[in-house]
């Protein structure tokens, strides 16, 4: 099962465009790489991939389908900023099942305890909020999961513990994921491949040299080896 | 770790919360607009009739507001004006808020229905609210209803303004596409992630338009384009004492215009613990 965009061009004006002819191709149980410096429309990409952002020209398609529009999507976006993915006049336990009932073991595998569930979004830190928007995201419905910078707000243990858990689960449902950070590290785990999304190349196969450049501009060339 | 917290403040002296000054006030506030709704409502006649005999009287233990020039006394006709006053204030600020329903939700719709509704609250807010309630007060024919539907009909603008606002800005949080890529229909999201953000709102508005409505109304019947001269409300008894203050006849104007102050300050104020109370980020101060 693959997930496609093609020829995706997209700007808020017409004369400036974000995105130019991009191709994007996902399959199922691939875990896909996106860097690029700021705005080079990487949020932009993940919004049209997930069928957010519906003003875009080119297809987005699943096995050559289009995108269902008023059913369960099999391609689920995590932001973020978890405290806006969540409603809050809504109990943690009414917004983790939304979509689906979240079974038992997603909970522990994110290391979600009981006693949240009774709480307000308030009531959490932004991780705990995080491993919420993701357990509800990862059901047995969803194909694929965008995570756009989903482990920017938590620290490294926690990021370690939370792809742990994603890629555990991803593997058992076959999920493909399109991970976009800008952690070397945690590119260099989690992914088979890179790309790298740029205004010049557009997204072309990941370039050592090109990522290093980056990181190297980005960070002010303080990146640890 | 629990810490020894030396507790000062203990009984019945010790600081209410907002929550239960809150609670407090809503259960005067009931109080007395029962009191003055019963009051007015099963008021006997004989109270607001002529009785020469006692004109004129200065406040004392049997006419604690005093009695005016024709001897009647002035505690009954508050309270006969003050139940009128929130009879009209309830109708008023209702039909207000109705209508800022229909246009907020109106507004939602698409971006001409948007540009129709904001065009209609930047016209009525643009023109002075007295002008407008006495012209549809007058073009009714008066009475209760020409005020009622006169202030209920100007009264709407700012409430919609701020239900468009907060639509608008719940439709774009990232929660609502979440759950319409649950597959969840347009509708199920209106009822279940939008409407719960705008009832309070919608409360709130109505229990804030309550006091300007009464105060509208009080003006323009003292203007002499609201309620007829027979019916005994806050607005007429205030124009009547104007001619009688410069005799020293204070309590004619003094206690009708406190109680009507009292009832307005009292609403305000509750409507604005209220929100604070419903307003998440605010509630726990």
């Amino acid at each position: 099962m693959y997930l496609k965009g093609e020829n995706i061009s997209f700007g808020y004006r017409k004369d400036d465009l974000i995105l130019n002819n991009v191709d994007i191709s996902l399959g199922s149980g691939e875990v896909l790489g996106l860097v690029g410096d700021s705005g080079s429309g990487k949020s932009t990409l993940c919004k049209i991939l997930a069928g957010y952002e519906k003003n875009y020209q080119g297809t987005v398609s699943i096995d050559g389908k289009k995108m269902p529009s008023n059913a369960y999507n099999p391609v689920q976006l995590i932001f973020q900023h978890p405290e806006k993915a969540v409603n809050p006049r809504w109990k943690m336990k009414d917004i983790l099942n939304e979509g689906h009932v979240v079974s038992q073991d997603v909970l522990s595998s994110f290391g979600i305890k009981t006693s949240w569930l009774e709480r307000w979004p308030n009531e959490l830190s932004g991780g705990e909020l995080q491993r919420f928007a993701l357990a509800r995201a990862l059901s047995p419905e969803t194909k694929f999961l965008i995570a756009d910078e989903i482990t920017t707000m938590v620290d490294a243990i926690t990021q370690v513990q939370i792809w742990e858990s994603i890629l555990d689960i991803a593997e058992k449902l076959n999920i493909g994921i399109l991970v976009v950070s800008h952690e070397k590290n945690l590119l260099k785990k989690v992914c088979h491949e890179v790309i790298c999304l740029s205004r010049i190349n557009n997204a072309g196969l990941y370039n050592e040299l090109a990522f290093r450049d980056m990181q190297n501009a980005s960070l002010g060339g303080m990146v640890p080896e | 770790m629990s810490t020894a917290f030396p507790m000062n403040n203990k009984g019945l002296l010790r600081p209410l919360n907002l929550r239960q000054r809150t609670i407090l006030l809503i259960i005067l506030m009931s109080l007395l607009v029962i009191t003055i709704l019963t009051s007015s409502l099963y008021m006997d006649s004989e109270l607001l009739s002529t009785n020469f005999g006692s004109k004129n009287l200065a406040p004392s233990l049997e006419h604690p507001f005093g009695t005016d020039w024709m001897g009647r006394d002035m505690l009954a006709r508050t309270l006969a004006g003050l139940g009128l006053s929130i009879m009209v204030g309830i109708f008023a600020s209702t039909i207000s808020t109705l209508i800022s329903v229909f246009l907020g939700l109106f507004s939602s719709m698409g971006k001409t229905a948007d540009s129709i509704v904001s065009w209609l609250v930047d016209l009525f807010l643009s023109i002075p609210h007295l002008l407008l309630i006495i012209l549809v007060s007058i073009g009714l024919g008066g009475g209760a209803t020409g005020v009622i539907i006169g202030v209920g009909l100007t009264h709407w603008a700012g409430l919609t303004r701020v239900v468009r606002a907060e639509i608008k800005q719940i439709k774009t949080q990232d929660y609502i596409h979440i759950s319409r890529n649950f597959g969840k229909s347009y509708v199920w999201v209106a009822r279940k992630h939008i409407l719960p953000h705008l009832i309070p709102k919608f409360m709130l508005g109505t229990i804030l338009i309550f006091p300007h409505a009464i105060l509208h109304e009080a003006s323009v019947t003292f203007l002499g384009f609201g309620l007829s001269p027979h019916e005994p409300a806050i607005g007429i008894i205030l124009s009547e004492s104007m001619k009688y203050l410069s005799a020293g006849y204070w309590w004619l104007a003094l206690f009708p215009g406190l109680s009507l102050l009292i009832v307005v300050l009292a609403v305000d104020i509750l409507g604005e613990n209220l929100g604070k109370l419903m307003d998440p980020k605010k509630a726990h101060e």
